[in-house]
């Protein structure tokens, strides 16, 4: 099958759906590759690099699109390209159906087969073909790159001779793949980074990366929603929310935004105010300009100047960082056709059992499949979740347990009390105290010594001994036999008991 | 049995000496410390007593003691540190049987009658009654639990029909003997009662550790150890003696904590352990769903450039580096990549081997410094910075299901997570499942290789090609 990479028309998308190095491996799959005339030129590469590697190339779009049985691309077609689709042809590029169901109507209608990158389950097995994922990373590190590039200062402090420089603070609110990409980007250069995320899950992610989470003071309510997306809070929430926010503008210099809620528009995080609070100068990115912006004021492909506060609103983010978007897109899209072709023969098979394929086909053979059906349970995330869970109900009910056995065992001391003669209740207090001790004591035991405790213990309670030796001296032979016998018993124990505990200690050494 | 005041303060500082023995082994620097406290306890104790107390028999008392301490530091000399849980549960059974002996030689001396009247004789009787029963089931319990480990009887667990309901009709046989041996020994009578209660002692031992699957043998040897403990507490409350109360009831309450410890740690409820059947009855029906895939095997030589290459090591020992003797190759293969700045730690899971820190002592014999011998809890967040786990012969403690199958037998029991790190390499000798007879999908995940055979054999090979 003859595999077709149009030029993007898009205006100003530098990207291309695939590169020199994965169109050579796509050939390895059996595929051939056509490739149009100058459509890496945006990430710098060469028609004469694509045809060195085997590539064919297209004098123009008609040509290409004829051509191909399946075509690859990075934004979704526009009007004129969807209208050069033919029945029996294969997209794969982002589509975003839920944002563009006209769109899926018409590709439907002329029976083309549609995958979406955008659709891609987030399940683990699927990270290869996660293009969401790799655009995202790209996009966290082009965020900090555009904020240093309109923020006045270095992003690390210095002392130098000619004084002393204070480190930038950056926040990062919302801590996804771009965020998280931000985050390392910001602390390599320098900055003190910040990040907030209504999901606590994160927070091992984010302190991993180096940045301080910033808690939320807040009955725990948990932000995580399906397929480890963030979900909408509570009111209450947000509103303890905004007053971080509020609290933190004052502070930093630098705000990357990257809240994003999948098919709902960007929550409003940074209000006028805010932004007015800030120190003149500071930069703020809004990741979720696309989709309306996190910030009030954000302006969607432009960079805006508000009281002396850039904000930034670019939502071409990746396509700024051509060469390496298009390298990561295309080798998501080479790990999808190898799943495709199963027999390596160039001849893709779209296998609807498959999770993966299921979930990214939105429309085949003229029928719309999307949206797919709920991805099953065993997705990526759970394994933390599961086993907290039963834990917490499992002490629940046991919090009556214990009252109810002190009081049972209280009524039953209190009557032992009452007919017990004095000697024994005085034996019986040292044994309550004994094992109390005896519990203070062994916590502090390291288990590593746990052999050696139980062999020293072992030794210990053959002082059951003493009451050997109590009726050894007695008249009646009989029990003078008996005790004789349990001295040697017990003796055994007492000098092999201390004498393996001490084999055992010699050998720990540091 | 007059006290008097010298022997009254020897048993104080022997007291003393044992809750500090106890105290001594919170760290290793100060364990030999403590084992030197609790040896001059014992011998202060025994020194007090056979001055104060004994006043004849004394050749008869020193043979026995010559001839019982000579055998016990044989057998403490002789014994493999693989086989210290057999050792362990052989010397509790001693501690039963004396209790049982000193409980019966007690009722058997006729001052009894004369020294107790009315209340303070049903106490007595019942303190000596208690004694007898917890020595009995300690004595039989540890006698199997013996076998077990040392693999002279079975270790699948053996579960009789309505073994519950037996029990239950050998608590209340238990009860009913009490009672009738109250009421004879009144008439000086009563020894019927006590041998027929016995016998029920020792059978309730025996099936209660006999029910008791191989994985739970941690929680056994640690739950006898307690029960040793309590004996010599009954014991002492049976002869008014508050150095045995005292020193019983540190013992008892240290193998209560054990057990509660290595309960924990395999997150099973106590009771359950001992109600027994473990990893029987529902076990195999979700290793069957389970989804299974290809096992990669390497070889020893591939196992060594792998290590070669890496930065972070870590070693996971279990049961089976016991059984192959593997501790010392362990040890110089350590040896070998700490040599070439490669950073190799030990993950120990509190339940590896057959009883409570076994690894531990494993790895001292072999010598390994015990400061890069870590517990489950410290190295499990570092697995993700982790270039190569060595698995050597574990199999449920690293086991994920664990984690994602929180209905299946060893659900929601904390492991540890090796499969987090880059590469797992699992050294065993077989596809078999662990004790808890659950299939291990780490096995068949995309970064684990298989290094099959007995785990002494491949380690040489490993270290030869390092």
């Amino acid at each position: 099958m003859r595999i077709g990479v149009p030029r993007e028309i898009y205006a100003g998308e530098r990207r291309v759906a695939t590169t020199p190095d994965v169109a050579a491996q796509l050939i390895k799959l059996g595929f051939e590759v056509t490739v149009e005339s100058n459509a890496g030129a945006g990430a710098h590469f060469s028609d004469a690099a694509y045809r060195a590697a085997g590539c064919s190339i297209a004098a123009n779009a008609v040509e290409l699109w004829d051509g191909a049985d399946i075509v690859l691309k990075v934004r979704g077609p526009e009007a004129e390209e969807a209208a050069r689709l033919k029945t029996g042809q294969t997209l794969i590029s982002f589509l975003y159906p839920a944002q563009n169901p006209e769109l899926l109507q018409q590709l439907t209608e002329r029976g083309v087969t549609v995958m979406a990158m955008d659709s891609i389950p987030r399940i683990s097995r699927a990270q290869k073909v996660d293009a969401l994922s790799s655009m995202a990373n790209i996009a966290g590190y082009r965020a900090v790159v555009e904020a240093a590039q309109h923020f006045g200062r270095f992003f690390t402090g210095q002392i130098t001779a000619a004084g002393k420089v204070p480190p930038a603070k950056v926040l990062v609110i919302g801590a996804g793949v771009a965020g998280l990409a931000a985050i390392g980007a910001a602390q390599s250069m320098g900055a003190i980074v910040r990040s907030f995320d209504t999901r606590p899950e994160v927070k091992e992610q984010i302190e991993s990366m180096g940045a301080e989470f910033l808690m939320l003071d807040f009955a725990d309510e948990d932000g995580s929603g399906e397929g480890g997306y963030a979900k909408v809070m509570s009111d209450e929430f947000i509103k303890a929310e905004m007053e971080l926010f509020a609290e933190q503008a004052r502070d930093v210099d630098i705000i990357i935004t990257t809240a994003l809620i999948p098919g709902k528009p960007a929550p409003r995080l940074i209000t006028a105010e805010m932004v007015e609070s800030m120190k003149d100068g500071s930069v703020i990115v809004d990741l979720a300009a696309e989709q309306g912006g996190n910030c009030e004021l954000t302006e969607p492909g432009k960079v805006a100047l508000h009281h002396g506060v850039h904000i930034i609103g670019y939502t071409d983010l990746p396509s700024r960082l051509a060469a390496q978007s298009s390298q990561l897109y295309a080798t998501n899209l080479r790990h999808l056709l190898t799943d495709l072709t199963p027999d390596k023969d160039g001849q893709i098979v779209v296998n609807m059992e498959d999770e993966v394929i299921r979930g990214a086909t939105v429309c085949k053979d003229g029928e719309t499949t999307w949206p797919p059906p709920a991805p099953k349970l065993s997705a990526a995330p759970p394994k933390a979740k599961p086993a907290p869970a039963p834990v917490v109900e499992k002490k629940k009910p046991s919090v009556l347990g214990p009252i109810i056995g002190m009081v049972i065992a209280g009524l039953a001391l209190l009557g032992l009390g009452a007919v017990a003669p004095q000697d024994f209740m005085a034996h019986f207090t040292v044994f309550v105290l004994a094992c109390f001790v005896g519990y203070m004591v062994i916590w502090n035991v390291t288990p590593a010594l746990h052999t050696p405790l139980m062999s020293v213990t072992n030794a210990i309670s053959s002082i059951i001994v003493i009451g050997a030796l109590m009726q050894i001296s007695s008249e009646t032979e009989v029990i003078k036999w008996i005790a004789v016998a349990t001295v040697g018993v017990t003796a055994v124990n007492i000098f092999g008991g201390f004498a393996v505990t001490r084999r055992m200690l010699e050998m720990f050494r540091k | 049995m007059e006290f008097n005041g010298i022997m009254v303060v020897s048993y104080i500082i022997a007291t003393i000496l044992f809750i500090l023995a106890l105290g001594g082994l919170s760290n290793q620097e100060t364990a030999r410390r403590g084992n030197w406290y609790g040896i001059v306890g014992m011998a202060i104790a025994l020194a007090a007593t056979i001055w104060g107390i004994v006043t004849q028999a004394y050749v008869e008392l020193l043979v026995a003691l010559l001839i019982g301490g000579t055998v016990g530091i044989i057998a403490a000399r002789r014994v493999q540190m693989t086989q210290m849980p057999e050792l362990v549960a052989i010397l509790h059974s001693l501690v039963g049987a004396a209790a049982v002996a000193v409980g019966f030689a007690n009722f058997m001396d006729p001052g009894r009658l004369e020294h107790f009247t009315g209340v303070e004789l049903t106490i007595h009787d019942i303190e000596t009654y208690i004694g007898i029963l917890i020595g009995a089931v300690t004595f039989s319990g540890s006698v199997i639990a013996f076998g077990k480990l040392s693999g002279r009887i079975g270790g699948k667990p053996l579960t009789l029909p309505a073994r519950h309901w037996l029990n239950l009709a050998l608590l209340i046989g238990v009860i009913y003997f009490g009672y009738a041996f109250v009421q004879e020994s009144v008439a000086g009578a009563g020894l019927m009662p006590l041998i027929v209660m016995t016998v029920i002692s020792l059978l309730f031992g025996i099936h209660m550790v006999m029910a008791i699957g191989g994985a739970d043998m941690p929680v056994v040897v640690s739950m006898l150890n307690s029960y040793s403990g309590w004996a010599a507490s009954a014991t002492g409350f049976m002869l008014g003696n508050d150095l045995l109360i005292v020193t019983g009831a540190l013992v008892g309450s240290s193998g209560a904590i054990l057990s509660y410890i290595m309960c924990r740690a395999m997150n099973r409820k106590f009771l359950a352990v001992i109600a027994g059947g473990f990893g029987t009855s529902e076990g195999t029906v979700v290793a069957g769903a389970e989804e299974q895939g290809e096992v990669v095997p390497i070889s020893a030589e591939e196992t060594a450039e792998l290590l070669n290459d890496s930065k972070e090591v870590m070693i996971i020992p279990g049961y089976g580096m016991a059984v192959a003797q593997a501790q010392h190759i362990v040890h110089e293969i350590t040896q070998a990549l700490r040599a070439k700045k490669i950073n190799v730690r030990f993950g120990i899971h509190p339940v590896a081997g057959r009883m409570p820190g076994h690894m531990n002592v494993l790895l001292a014999e072999a010598k390994v410094p015990y400061d890069i011998v870590f517990e489950m809890d410290e190295v499990n967040d570092d697995f993700p910075d982790v270039d190569v786990s060595i698995v050597i012969g574990a199999n449920d403690i690293v086991n994920p299901s664990a984690l994602t199958d929180p209905e299946g037998p060893i659900g929601g029991m904390p492991v540890l997570e090796c499969w987090k790190g880059k590469t797992t390499i699992v050294l065993k000798r077989s596809m078999a499942t662990g004790y808890a007879g659950v299939q291990n999908p780490l096995f068949f995940l995309e970064n684990t290789r298989m290094l099959f055979g007995d785990a002494k054999d491949t380690l040489e090979g490993v270290f030869k090609a390092l």
